[in-house]
């Protein structure tokens, strides 16, 4: 075996988001010299990058004066805010809540924000990898961070190598800057290791599902928002939707469920396609199509969740430290803002990450997650407790005495039996797609068949015996790519993982009940390859 | 020439909308929408490049050459092919879609320039479809072609060409220079790895307007327009196989 080869910078940047990229920006703004790479596992900036998303401008206009003269290619004036309660066959429009008034934002695609973000990095003189995954981090003789192990390619399902094995390099780094997103896979082994959680509550995560559609022509109101909750959700699940008016005919839909939901039976991409079905809904879809669809965890833990973002070698920012604004529902501008934030840091202190923490905790970034960290706790109570603590928080400014706990997702399922499974009240669907795995096919993910399973279930014989009885197997109902199967053929009752579906949205590796799934990177350019959403 | 002494390959390394993006026709049906749209090496040049850069390792060739025709931003797709190894690369610079004929008399320019041994390229791009490239160019160039390879042995100024054809395999055996055009199974291209990316960036990439080569670039086929697929209609699940009898009868099928 040979040696494994090694690249050094100042700074590796893990994951080609908003946060990383603006970190990115923003340190070579301020240190031209120093050196920086970003890597991302999608095979280029942007493919496995899901939002809304509706954005608030004034971080990007810090970050990069005059942007709005060469805006991104999706960026759409918001123009007004609707937000309604649904039942089955119609609604109340209510008065829209002040954290969901949109004037001065934009829509934009979030994949195509950051594909037009990375070669403004690259102007500056950062070197962008897309297609390549960071397998592990790597450690000094100290044990604080010293860079990132990039994945093997070309490594066989069974673990030998192919013909064109290419072994992974290291790339070692003064500091190492986890930007990821929701739930990152490194994130979470260095949480762990380092105990940054111990004095924040665990975190909590949704789901969010989302299709972009081409519509005919004179439905689209460009600039417009509307918000909704009620049906399809019942009163104790947390659910809610999103319908923003593109441009040229687009209509970017989608629906979140919060996987702190109790039911082993609930379905978040059933919830969806519900929703979809809805009279108000169902006319601005009818004969259009769906141009590309996806799924992706949100971090919805806020305030309380946070865990400590600094550790010796290392910073977590944006979405894998956990800054999105549930009311609100946007973390963009929040992973903007910490990675200026950190960059910001860096450049002061000579590139130590010591001290982060309490900048970020003193910054506006955690002052506006206070202000609301008492609001979905609220909803763990039901629908109309949530509403009436929502209103209350909101208008002292969340300046209550208390803090509401979190409690983690994987531990809020009833078992079986234990559960009355709501009157769920569903409609007969009609629109495209017609189950999860016609879904999958507009996420146009890809994964070499040939290549070890990226879903690493610890114990799989519990998933016949005690996983069916206790809960009925929800990892079968949970993902919304039909990764997970229960097969009965000739070598019996068994777990099958159709690892190849997979769209990275890391529900299993948060809501599996017996924490038993690892969610670890495939191969670098393997996964999801999403068109503007 | 060509005796594994200093022989240079060329190699046509086209950019196409990446094979795992859906295709979306664009709603005036005068093309597909290729903005946002992931672009990537068209997979057959990749094979191309692969078994040229193999043919270097093994000491048959000295160096390899990319090109590409296409516009300004083609740099980044050029540099990849950098990045696999490629020794330099040529980027023929137009903002207007290339047909097939105006392709090949580009490269034949090249040709004339760089004196390759072997040229060779994809046996047709994703994109267009059109296996059309590779003929026309050993025709222009009046050198043997060997299309659709599977293998590629080169010895003593000889190439030797397995291709796949229908009653089996066929062997070619063909004087250099000439034109091989590649098939799927010839080889599996490599991963580009880091470090490798870095030191492409400082490979040189020569610069040719297409205006410049004073090459005959009118296109030959007019596209009248584009649509997508008529959508199926919904299947109809029926009993049992009286049922289905009874259905085709009644659409007038049996």
């Amino acid at each position: 075996m040979t040696e494994r080869e090694t690249m050094e910078y100042d700074v590796i940047v893990v994951g080609a988001g908003p946060a990383g990229l603006s970190f990115a920006i923003r340190l070579k703004q301020l240190k031209p010299d120093v050196t920086v790479c970003v890597i991302e596992k999608a095979s280029t900036i942007g493919a496995q990058i899901l939002s809304g998303a509706v954005i608030e401008p004034q971080p990007l206009d810090a970050l990069l004066p005059g942007w709005r003269d060469n805006p991104p290619p999706i960026c759409v004036p918001a123009t007004e805010d609707e937000f309604w309660l649904l039942n089955k066959t119609g609604g109340r429009k209510l008065p829209v809540p002040q954290t969901l008034n949109n004037h001065g934002n934009f829509i934009v695609s979030l994949g195509a924000l950051c594909a037009w973000l990375a070669p403004q990095a690259e102007s500056l003189g950062v070197d962008v990898f897309p297609g390549f995954a960071a397998a592990d981090t790597i450690y000094d003789a100290d044990g604080s961070v010293a860079g990132v192990r990039i994945g093997d390619m070309g490594v066989a399902k069974d673990g030998s190598h192919k013909p064109g094995y290419t072994q992974g390099i290291d790339i070692k780094a003064k500091v190492t800057v986890l930007a990821e997103g929701a739930r990152g896979s490194l994130t979470k082994q260095l949480i762990k290791r380092f105990k940054l959680d111990q004095n924040s509550d665990p975190q909590g995560y949704s789901i969010g599902i989302k299709e972009l559609w081409q519509v005919p022509s004179g439905r689209v109101t460009p600039g417009k928002i509307f918000h909704s909750f009620g049906w399809p959700a019942d009163t104790r699940t947390y659910g809610g939707a999103f319908l923003y008016h593109l441009d040229k005919d687009r209509i970017a839909l989608g629906y979140v469920s919060g996987l702190d939901y109790k039911d082993p039976n609930y379905q978040p991409w059933e919830a969806f396609q519900q929703w979809k079905n809805h009279p108000m809904i169902k006319p601005l879809l009818e004969g259009g199509s769906i141009l590309s669809a996806g799924a992706r965890a949100i971090v919805t833990g806020g305030y309380q969740s946070l865990p400590k973002v600094e550790m010796p070698g290392a910073l977590l920012i944006g979405d894998t430290a956990g800054l999105l604004n549930v009311p609100k529902i946007k973390g963009t501008h929040q992973a903007i803002k910490s990675g200026m934030l950190a960059a910001e840091h860096l450049a002061a202190s000579d590139l130590k990450p010591t001290g982060f923490d309490a900048k970020l905790r003193g910054s506006e970034v955690m002052a506006e997650l206070k202000k609301v960290r008492n609001i979905k706790p609220g909803f763990k109570k039901g629908l109309w407790f949530g509403m009436l603590n929502a209103g209350w928080e909101t208008v002292t400014g969340g300046k209550s005495p208390w803090t509401l706990q979190n409690k983690p997702d994987w531990n809020s399922l009833h078992k079986l039996g234990q559960y009355e499974e709501p009157k769920r009240d569903y409609v007969q669907r009609e629109l495209p797609p017609r189950d999860r795995l016609a879904g999958v096919y507009f996420a146009a993910t890809e994964h070499d068949e040939d290549q070890p399973v990226h879903l690493h279930v610890a114990d799989t014989s519990v998933c016949v015996t005690k996983c069916a009885q206790e809960y009925g197997n929800p990892c079968t109902r949970f993902c919304p790519a039909n990764v997970y199967e229960i097969v009965n053929d000739e070598a019996g009752k068994r777990l099958q993982i159709n690892a190849a579906n997979c769209v990275h949205c890391k529900t299993c590796d948060i809501k599996d009940p017996y924490q038993i799934i690892n969610w670890v990177p495939p191969e670098g350019g393997s996964g999801p390859n999403y068109q503007n959403l | 020439m060509a005796k594994g002494i200093e022989m240079k390959i060329l190699v046509g390394y086209k950019r196409v909308v990446d094979y795992n993006v859906r295709i979306q026709v664009k709603p005036d049906g005068t093309g597909v929408v290729t903005d946002g749209v992931k672009l990537s090496a068209n997979p057959f040049d990749d094979i191309a490049l692969e078994e040229a850069l193999r043919l270097r390792e093994k000491g048959v060739a000295e160096e390899v050459v990319v090109v590409g025709i296409g516009p300004a931003d083609l740099t980044a797709h050029l540099r990849n092919g950098l990045a696999m190894g490629a020794n330099r690369a040529i980027h023929v610079v137009t903002s207007d879609i290339v047909q097939p004929l105006t392709a090949a008399r580009v490269l034949l320019k090249l040709i004339e320039k760089e004196l390759p041994g072997l040229v060779i390229m994809g046996k047709q791009a994703i994109d267009d479809d059109a296996n059309q490239t590779g003929q026309m160019l050993a025709a222009l160039w009046d050198r043997p072609q060997a299309t659709f390879a599977s293998k590629i042995e080169i010895a003593d100024g000889k190439v030797t060409v397995t291709r796949e054809v229908d009653a089996g395999l066929e062997v070619l055996q063909a004087d250099l220079p000439a034109v091989i055009t590649t098939d799927l199974r010839l080889n599996e291209p490599r991963f580009i790895k880091l470090p490798d990316i870095m030191k492409a960036k400082s490979k040189p990439i020569d610069t040719i307007e297409l205006a410049s080569l004073s090459v005959d670039a009118h296109d030959q086929l007019k596209t009248t327009h584009y649509t997508a697929p008529g959508k199926r209609s919904k299947g109809v699940m029926v009993k049992d196989a009286s049922e289905l009898v009874s259905v085709l009868k009644q659409k007038g099928l049996l």
